[in-house]
């Protein structure tokens, strides 16, 4: 047996089978108990050393050849895929609850793998590929009959597609100017190439319209899901990219181009999500902000700042899964997500409300939530480097939590007389009541979460954060 | 010699089927028989770098995405399928045009080795595939576009590349490309898909 085999291949097949299983409830059990059991084998399980079992010797062994190519998932990995996959098995088991389960049982299973993959094939640029048939395989979780494929979506289809040529040739020129380093007509043609397919595949300002247009389009629980998934693998993609690449970690033009790139991001993310009256659109422009984040936090100072990445993850996954569950009942019950359907939901729908307002809050950056502790070490980071920046940042939270203010004016403002009702079922409401607490919990309680997540994460790469 | 001159037949008629798909795609299945013939020159010109065995993977799985979306334009109904002509489109493709021969020594000169032919054929296949992402917003026309623009990436990355994961995964993604259309444009029009 071997790792590969195991967190990719397994699942892939397991997503495909499920997907011709009628019974939604049969459906997402499996899926969400093979997730589960991928993330505790990830946890426990030790790859490439032998265990007893009683008389038998078992070993996960790291690499699998296929096509002359490899790929590799070592011990150092394990962290990664324990919260990708622990991640995806909450997130389809909450399918259920929400009723959304019948293509993210199968469909988010096998997604989930090939972005996995994208991690472990060797040489690491083939992940272009199978970042770009995870986007395909997406495509039937996002549109359907009842969700008719849009601009959002076809954009997200051709952006992402265009994403794919860009870096495979930037590798190839990577690979020259590593042979050639005082080549600067190469070095520059490698840079412009990689800044154009991570510009495609990060949604890099201005490429990121498909986001607030898909938001509209689609669930907001699936939208939730991808939200998470793919900017979280393609970020570690692009550390991928430092930490292989010596001269481009050093490279002070490169780390510029990522630097101003998420300071755009943030700023114009939280500005336009302050005048959003749609409440996924806002949900689409907090994410664009959280990958500006990333950026910033690479581009400081690619050696040391990638903690406050690793830093990032939990936090936006898990405002992200409230957000979208909780707009995705809100979806349900009152057929859009327009500020004018919303007045009033508070009272119908409290805790939902409480779900969407709280993650709003986390994404900016409020104090005692998931969102602040990263967010504080981001800014302390930014303020020895440049003030001028600090500022840029403030003003792209300060326009996040203005949405969020927003948001719950809307969400109380209703006619006298109302009474307060819980109108969520009793699932819908214990796991909108654990996420809300987790969101408190990461904020009181950092060192909790993060301490041991920065001490293993760091170990998926050889020069970076070590 | 010959093999030169095949491979400049083929850049002719990557150049016609280009430019008449950009013409004029109302006729879904005549689009089809154009798009298979320039997967053919696109296929001589893979020819070129990679064994015959590769290549022809790269020949089949392109007609095979052109199969699937016959099949589903087939069972669309005419106003789903009709789409506008763009009769002042040739001019934008002589300028691409100009713009590939002029660049293409540049880049022979860079990367040596890769030959004229293929880098102009690609690059015909990649810009006239950039042009209608940019004209247009039907889904058939997209679909067309991004499996022109990927066939020209791939003649130009085989000339780099000989991985046998990368052309199979390359091949994957020409279906998945088809396959995600014929997905979009069925859902596009349920009533049909409850008829069938």
């Amino acid at each position: 047996m071997n790792a590969p085999l195991l967190w990719i291949f397994t699942p892939i097949i397991a997503g495909g089978l499920l997907a011709f299983v009628n019974n939604n409830r049969i459906s997402t059990n499996i899926s969400g108990l093979t997730a589960a059991l991928l993330a505790l084998i990830a946890f426990f399980i030790p790859i490439d050393k032998a265990l007893l079992l009683g008389a038998f010797s078992f070993k996960l062994s790291s690499s699998m050849q296929l096509f002359g190519r490899n790929f590799i998932i070592t011990s150092n990995d394990a962290h990664f895929l324990t919260i990708l996959y622990g991640i995806t098995a909450l997130w389809i088991f909450g399918s259920a609850v929400v009723g959304k389960a019948r293509r993210l049982s199968s469909l988010g299973l096998s997604f989930i793998a090939l972005l996995v993959a994208s991690i472990a094939v060797e040489p690491f640029l083939y992940a272009a590929l199978t970042i770009e048939i995870a986007v395909l395989i997406a495509i039937p979780m996002l549109a359907s009959t009842n969700n008719p494929p849009g601009r959002g979506t076809i954009r997200f289809v051709i952006f992402q597609t265009l994403a794919m040529p860009f870096i495979l040739f930037s590798g190839w020129l990577l690979a020259g100017v590593e042979a050639s380093p005082s080549d600067l007509a190469l070095t520059s043609q490698a840079m412009l190439m990689l800044s154009l397919g991570l510009a495609f595949l990060l949604a890099i300002f201005p490429l990121y319209s498909w986001m607030p247009l898909l938001a509209e389009e689609t669930s907001p629980y699936i939208f939730g899901f991808i939200l998470w998934a793919l900017p979280t693998v393609t970020t570690i993609f692009v550390l991928g990219f430092l930490d292989r690449y010596s001269w481009l970690r050093n490279s002070t033009q490169f780390t510029e181009i990522l630097y101003i790139s998420g300071i755009l991001m943030v700023v114009t993310g939280g500005l336009w999500a302050a005048f959003q009256s749609n409440l996924a659109r806002i949900m689409a422009y907090a994410s664009i902000v959280e990958t500006g984040l990333s950026l910033l936090a690479i581009g400081l100072i690619p050696n040391q700042s990638t903690n406050i990445v690793f830093m990032l993850i939990i936090p936006r996954a898990l405002s992200i899964a409230t957000w979208s569950f909780s707009l995705s009942m809100l979806k349900e019950k009152y057929g859009d997500l327009t500020h004018s359907s919303m007045q009033g939901s508070a009272r119908n729908f409290p805790l939902a409300s409480a779900g969407v307002i709280l993650a709003n809050f986390s994404a900016a950056g409020l104090p005692l939530l998931a969102g602040f502790p990263p967010r504080l070490a981001l800014w302390e980071g930014l303020a020895q480097s440049s003030l001028f920046s600090t500022f840029w940042l403030g003003l792209g939270l300060f326009g996040l939590m203005i949405s969020a203010i927003r948001t719950l004016a809307i969400m109380v403002i209703t006619e006298e007389g109302i009474p307060w009702k819980w109108r969520e079922s009793l699932n819908q409401l214990i796991l909108l009541g654990l996420s809300i607490i987790l969101l408190f919990f990461m904020g009181i309680f950092p060192q909790a979460i993060f301490y041991p997540l920065l001490s293993a994460l760091p170990g998926m790469f050889i020069h970076l954060g070590q | 010699m010959i093999t030169n001159i095949i491979s400049w037949v083929c850049i002719a008629v990557i150049l016609f089927t280009t430019t008449s798909l950009l013409i004029d795609s109302k006729d879904k299945q005549r689009s089809l028989f154009i798009f298979a013939i320039q997967y053919l020159a696109a296929f001589w010109l893979t020819l070129l770098h990679w064994p015959l065995g590769m290549a022809s993977v790269k020949l089949v799985a392109g007609w095979m995405a052109l199969t699937i979306l016959g099949a589903t334009f087939r069972n669309l109904p005419p106003q789903v399928t009709s789409a506008k002509n763009m009769r002042s489109q040739p001019f934008v493709v002589f300028i691409i045009f100009l713009l590939v021969i002029t660049a293409a020594p540049t880049i022979e000169n860079s990367i040596p080795g890769l030959g004229l032919p293929v880098i102009i054929g690609s690059l015909l296949l990649i810009g006239i595939g950039f042009l209608q992402l940019s004209f247009t917003s039907e889904i058939d026309r997209i679909l067309f576009a991004l499996l022109s623009l990927l066939s020209g990436f791939e003649t130009l990355y085989a000339a780099i590349e000989g991985s046998v994961l990368v052309a199979g995964l390359l091949s994957l993604i020409t279906l998945g490309i088809a396959l995600t259309g014929a997905y979009l444009l069925t859902i596009l029009n349920p009533q049909e898909e409850e008829t069938a």
